[in-house]
């Protein structure tokens, strides 16, 4: 919502672009079936679309939409979304503009009674996270998919009237200002939110729990000095019985996030009245003295509800489609990323025929795990932020009461933000055989380690699986060579990336130097250690020392053959 | 004995309460909680770490 007088659109410091709908060839009598269809160029849609392309897989994105979301909304990216973000080519408008932080505050009757520190060295090359307004994130992305018009077909004005769908094929019917036509395609993303046309029109329901209590974000623009932190409050001297968040966005916007009092209307609660006379008394808190002016609000509920199943046939569902999930901890936008991920690069071995469609049936388990941990998470945060009952806000009484003076309660404040979630127990993990001492386990992301200025190991990671391989003195690189080369039958894109102490003789090709052994230690690996990367770089399968008959069975259970 | 209970399990300590308030009832909260306190000094062998946890509770 905007204030009075102002249309939606009309933003203190974004300038909405317009997008204008153009005439597909279907509507002049093209009868193609497509590879993927997205539904919804959110964030999430528009990354699929990105993650696909650099997959070289073609899809068409529709958007109902002329132009991209009205106001900030997710505006928290994570340290894992921003290596995603650069594995696609995206991320550097996103480094220019996003704020990144490592810290936070808690405030319990305006004492602070604890200090978030997230974990962060030199040896990173992201922050943890980053705060930036969701209309950057979609515009940044909508630039980034203009440079691949030949495997981006990007939509607007394009509503999803129906959908049927079959194993292999959906067809869609889109209304746009022109008239109705028919699309046909073999997937369907369905990327379009927490109020999905597809689910709807598919007849499935989101399954789980509205949690209690109510919460107005609203976005003020003022000079105000302070850094870009996290901050909470509860029970302040101007709110009490209100906890209370504050942010900071790029361009002097600050996210002065509060809860909706007990028994308050939740109407009132957002009118626009309300909304000033509370934004003033958090202002008046946080000891802002200056001019302040309103820029947009909303309201949110905290929930954890989810499909039963992320795919349907032809159809999967990728981020608030899929899964609703509590705002703490800000796992909504970048769970919704790594679902994209995760689906684009499965369909792509899909379609390419490198993997049958039991490579698909990981995507749920896999994705849903990742919501019902963010469930277990975010669900003990918002007892927290909310208690539940009687007998759970008496509890955040005591442990608040008791963090004024004993240290012991004081991380019950914390804001358990997103971690990368690990597919420790997916049925395309290979499990270790070998003791490692350090380094991602399987199922992990990798740790995009700093190997030189300017220089991390994700930079060195192509588009298919990797085999990241520890060279030593009496290594069988000739072998490990061999092997790449029978296992690029199974994955086209799969790459060798050798790991060497120093440069010396032998074939070149992809090499990186670890000098320092830093990266040896980091992944607990001595000379000839072999890890299985998947394409979105988690781990597959690891060994000390490889052989090539276990290396190939990994391989093929992380493409979805069954043992 | 340990000297104090990691987070993890300070935070099932936590639930637990919390549910158990709720089981109680507000007419009867106060007579758990005290039979609770009484049940954990009774499992602390050492009235020196009761006498300071009463301390502590009281905000000193």
């Amino acid at each position: 919502m905007r204030p009075s007088g102002r249309g939606e659109l009309e933003s203190l410091y974004f300038d909405y672009p317009l997008y204008n709908f153009r005439r597909p060839p279907e509507m002049d009598g093209s009868q193609q079936r497509h590879p993927v269809i997205i539904a919804g160029a959110g964030p999430v849609g528009l990354t699929a679309a990105l993650a696909l392309a650099r997959q070289g897989i073609p899809s068409v994105l529709l958007e109902k939409k002329q132009t991209v979301n009205d106001g900030s909304r997710a505006i928290c990216i994570s340290r894992y979304s921003f290596e995603t973000l650069q594995q696609l080519g995206a991320v550097e408008p996103f480094v220019a503009k996003a704020l990144g932080w490592t810290r936070g505050r808690c405030y319990y009757r305006d004492q602070l009674i604890y200090r978030l520190e997230m974990p962060h060295s030199p040896d990173e090359r992201f922050y943890p996270m980053y705060n930036i307004q969701q209309q950057f994130i979609e515009k940044f992305l909508i630039d980034q998919a203009a440079g691949y018009p030949d495997l981006i077909d990007l939509r607007w004005q394009s509503e999803l009237l129906a959908v049927e769908s079959r194993a292999e094929e959906v067809d869609l019917t889109v209304g746009t200002p022109e008239g109705q036509y028919t699309l046909r395609g073999r997937y369907l993303l369905a990327a379009d939110g927490a109020r999905s046309t597809v689910r709807s029109l598919m007849g499935l329901r989101l399954k789980g729990d509205n949690l209690p209590g109510n919460y107005v974000i609203a976005d003020v623009r003022m000079q105000h000095d302070f850094p870009t932190e996290r901050r909470s409050f509860f029970e302040s001297s101007g709110n009490p019985g209100s906890t209370v968040l504050v942010h900071r966005q790029p361009d002097d916007i600050w996210r002065v996030d509060w809860q909706v009092g007990e028994g308050e209307d939740k109407v009132e609660a957002v009118r626009e009245e309300r909304v000033r006379e509370r934004v003033r008394a958090i202002l008046a808190m946080i000891g802002h003295r200056g001019a302040w002016e309103l820029e947009w609000w909303s309201i949110y509920t905290a929930n954890t509800l989810c499909l039963d199943d992320y795919r349907h046939g032809a159809v999967l569902f990728i981020g608030d489609s899929a899964h609703i999930v509590p705002i703490f901890g800000v796992r909504g936008l970048n769970n919704g990323l790594a679902d994209a991920v995760n689906a684009a690069w499965k369909l792509a071995r899909v379609l390419k025929g490198s993997a049958g469609t039991a490579l698909l049936d990981s995507y749920s388990p896999e994705r849903r795990g990742a919501t019902l941990d963010v469930f277990r998470n975010a669900g003990k945060s918002s007892r927290f932020m909310t208690p539940p009952t009687r007998g759970y806000a008496l509890m955040r009484k005591a442990v608040l009461e008791l963090a004024l003076t004993e240290d012991f309660t004081r991380p019950f404040a914390d804001p358990r933000q997103v971690q990368p979630y690990t597919y420790r127990d997916s049925p395309l993990t290979t499990a270790d055989a070998d003791a490692f001492g350090a380094g991602p386990e399987p199922g992990s992301p990798l740790v995009n380690h700093r190997l030189a200025e300017d220089d991390y190991l994700l930079d060195h990671l192509g588009t298919g699986f990797t085999l990241l391989y520890f060279v030593g003195d009496r290594s069988p690189v000739a072998e490990v060579e061999a092997l790449t080369e029978a296992l690029r039958g199974a994955d086209t894109d799969l790459d060798l990336l050798r790991v060497e102490a120093e440069p010396g003789p032998g074939p070149r090709g992809q090499v990186i130097f670890d000098t320092t052994g830093n990266l040896r230690e980091a992944y607990g690996a001595g000379a000839g250690a072999l890890y299985l990367v998947r394409p979105d770089r988690h781990v597959a399968g690891r060994w000390k020392v490889p052989e090539p008959n276990r290396v190939a069975a990994a391989l093929h259970r992380a493409l979805g053959d069954k043992d | 004995m340990k000297q104090s209970l990691d987070f993890t399990e300070l935070e099932k300590a936590y639930d637990l309460i919390a549910q158990a308030i709720d089981e109680a009832g507000e007419g009867n909260e106060a007579l758990f909680l005290s039979k609770l306190c009484i049940t954990l000094a009774h499992a602390i062998p050492d009235l020196a770490v009761v006498e300071e946890a009463v301390r502590t509770a009281r905000g000193k």
